[in-house]
């Protein structure tokens, strides 16, 4: 599909995981890709992805937490493309343990990539995707990655939980300022299931470490195949692909909205 | 247009205007062979003649008719992959005060009787698909799913009861491997013959334009082919991780309070 040609797109943790799928997936709609990460640009793997990608992608060393990379980011890419069309707030990780016994910089560091992270992404590429999106029928588009773990609880999860809610009602914050004052820039959230990505795994590995947890990573991804309704752990390309949805012209009238893609995990 | 529908057979119910007319049109676009009902004869075989698409006279609540249309279907495509339960109605409505009896009969019907039919006879076809079970179910249902109006209360009320339908189908469906999706679409305002009839019968067509336009922050009604690209994704096979969804679509007429 190619509904993306002439847009540019930036996607933050896009190295890898679901981001990387995002990168995959607009590059082949026809979009410009930015890539931001923390790997410095000079970084085999940066290299690597870049040579694979081609022409259309390009990278950029951004730690979402830090106000100054997002300031000379939005510099760069204005300086260079000349519009933004398209933000993908992706960079997350996980904390886990029980509240009692989590360190503070735990739970501040969670809150600091998983959240501060998009409003700091948000504040900074406004002026430049309000030029942008108007001249385009759909507007700008900023989609944030959000989780299930936005919209329901779950045991030892308690900064992600809160971090992917507050992800959620940003989201819809915002959409509603920039209607509101007749900005075109639509904002929508994206609620992955369980994504077979790195962070999962290295997740059910952590855990998988703990004795008194007694199965193997494998066996935890296993169950999680099996406590998905339709059978099976969702794939990274079926994420980008709701992605490269809301960032076309065929979600014109979508903002505000949240995308859950989790195999009816949450419609139990 | 990309063609992700190629080879795909689509059931649309209400087809002959509105949101399930420009579905017709942008399911057909992607490659899909559509079949759609309503009541619209004349309608239907100006859209029929424009995009191949077959035409079939039931009603959706009519529980007798619905196993010859799958026939008809199955005779005509041999086969079932899409289904929009689209046809709505708010004829007959009113507030809990003064509702009759038949306006919330003829409502509970077609939304909610008339989707729990559309739903289950898709299923079944689905489930007997050549070369095995699978298929996407989109039941549309409104926003007013999530904010009530007060004197359209039979609406509200059957647009809430077709997403638990949604769920409650989508987990049956996922639970017994059948490889059948099923979601929820909650649309805003969209500018169709039926809200520009309303709008043309009210005391004051200018106050309620604007009244209608106000419920989005973005201040102004969804116009039909805005909500087939999220019909058309769900549908196709990019979609296979989402099921038991309610995707808004709105305009952020729910995110929130505007504020003053
Ligand atoms: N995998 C799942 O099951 C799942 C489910 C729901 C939501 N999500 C969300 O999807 C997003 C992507 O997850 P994933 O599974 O692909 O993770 P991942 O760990 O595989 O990839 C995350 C990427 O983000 C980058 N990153 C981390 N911190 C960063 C920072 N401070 N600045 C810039 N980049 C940073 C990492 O380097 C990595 O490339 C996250 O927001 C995650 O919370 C994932």
């Amino acid at each position: 599909m190619k509904r993306l040609q002439g847009r540019v797109a930036l996607v933050t943790g896009g190295l890898r995981g679901i981001g990387g799928a995002t990168v995959d997936r607009l590059l082949d709609e026809g979009a410009v890709v930015i890539i931001a990460d923390l790997k410095p640009a000079s970084d085999e793997v940066v290299q690597a992805t870049l040579q694979r990608l081609g022409q259309a992608s390009s990278y950029v060393q951004l730690n979402v937490t830090s106000e100054a990379d997002w300031q000379s980011a939005a510099e760069t890419v204005r300086r260079d493309f000349g519009r933004l069309d398209i933000l993908v707030g992706n960079a997350g990780i996980d904390g886990v343990g029980s509240v009692d016994t989590m360190p503070y910089e735990t739970w501040k560091r969670v809150m600091a990539v998983n959240i501060d992270g998009l409003f700091l992404g948000t504040k900074y590429f406004a002026p430049l995707m309000t030029e942008t999106g108007a001249k385009t029928r759909g507007g700008a588009s900023i989609i944030n990655i959000s989780s299930i773990m936005g919209m329901v609880g779950w045991v030892d999860a308690s900064p992600y939980n809160a971090s992917k809610g507050a992800a959620r009602l940003f989201t819809k914050a915002t959409a509603l300022e920039f209607a509101r004052k007749g900005i075109p820039i639509r904002v929508n959230s994206v609620h992955p299931g369980f994504i077979r990505t790195p962070l999962l795994q290295e997740g059910m590995d952590r855990a998988a470490e703990d004795p008194s947890v007694g199965a193997t990573a494998q066996d935890m991804l296993a169950t999680l195949d099996q406590g998905t309704p339709i059978g099976r752990i969702g794939e990274a390309s079926e994420i980008a692909a709701g992605i490269a949805f809301l960032a076309s012209d065929d979600a014109s009238f979508m903002t505000g909205s949240e995308l859950v893609i989790d195999g009816g995990w949450t419609a139990q | 247009m990309s063609k992700r529908l190629e080879g795909k057979v689509a059931l649309i119910t209400g087809g002959t205007s509105g949101i399930g007319a420009a579905t017709v049109r942008r399911l057909v676009d992607e490659g899909a062979k559509v079949a759609f009902t309503g009541s619209n004869a004349e309608a239907a075989a100006k859209l029929c003649a424009e995009t191949g698409a077959s035409f079939h006279a039931v009603r959706v609540q009519d529980a007798d008719a619905w196993p010859k249309l799958m026939e008809e279907l199955h005779t005509l495509y041999g086969r079932l992959d899409i289904a929009f339960a689209n046809a709505g109605t708010e004829a007959g409505d009113g507030s809990i005060e003064n509702i009759s009896i038949e306006g919330w009969n003829n409502i509970v019907a077609v939304n909610q009787t008339g989707v729990m039919l559309t739903v289950q006879h898709a299923m079944r076809a689905m489930k007997a698909n050549p070369g095995g079970s699978g298929g996407a179910i989109i039941v549309n249902s409104s926003m007013n799913a999530l904010r009530a109006m007060g004197n359209f209360m039979a609406y509200s009320v059957t647009k809430s009861a077709v997403i638990a339908l949604t769920k409650s189908a989508a987990l049956h469906c996922a639970l017994t491997g059948t490889k059948i999706r099923v979601n929820a679409i909650l649309p805003g305002v969209v500018e169709t013959a039926m809200i520009t009839n309303l709008i043309e019968h009210s005391a004051d067509p200018v106050a309620t334009r604007a009244a209608y336009e106000s419920l989005s922050p973005m201040k102004r009604m969804a116009k039909v082919n805005e909500i087939t690209g999220l019909v058309a994704f769900l549908s196709s096979d990019e979609a296979a991780f989402i099921s038991g969804s309610e995707y808004v679509i709105d305009g952020a007429s729910t995110a929130g309070m505007q504020g003053v």
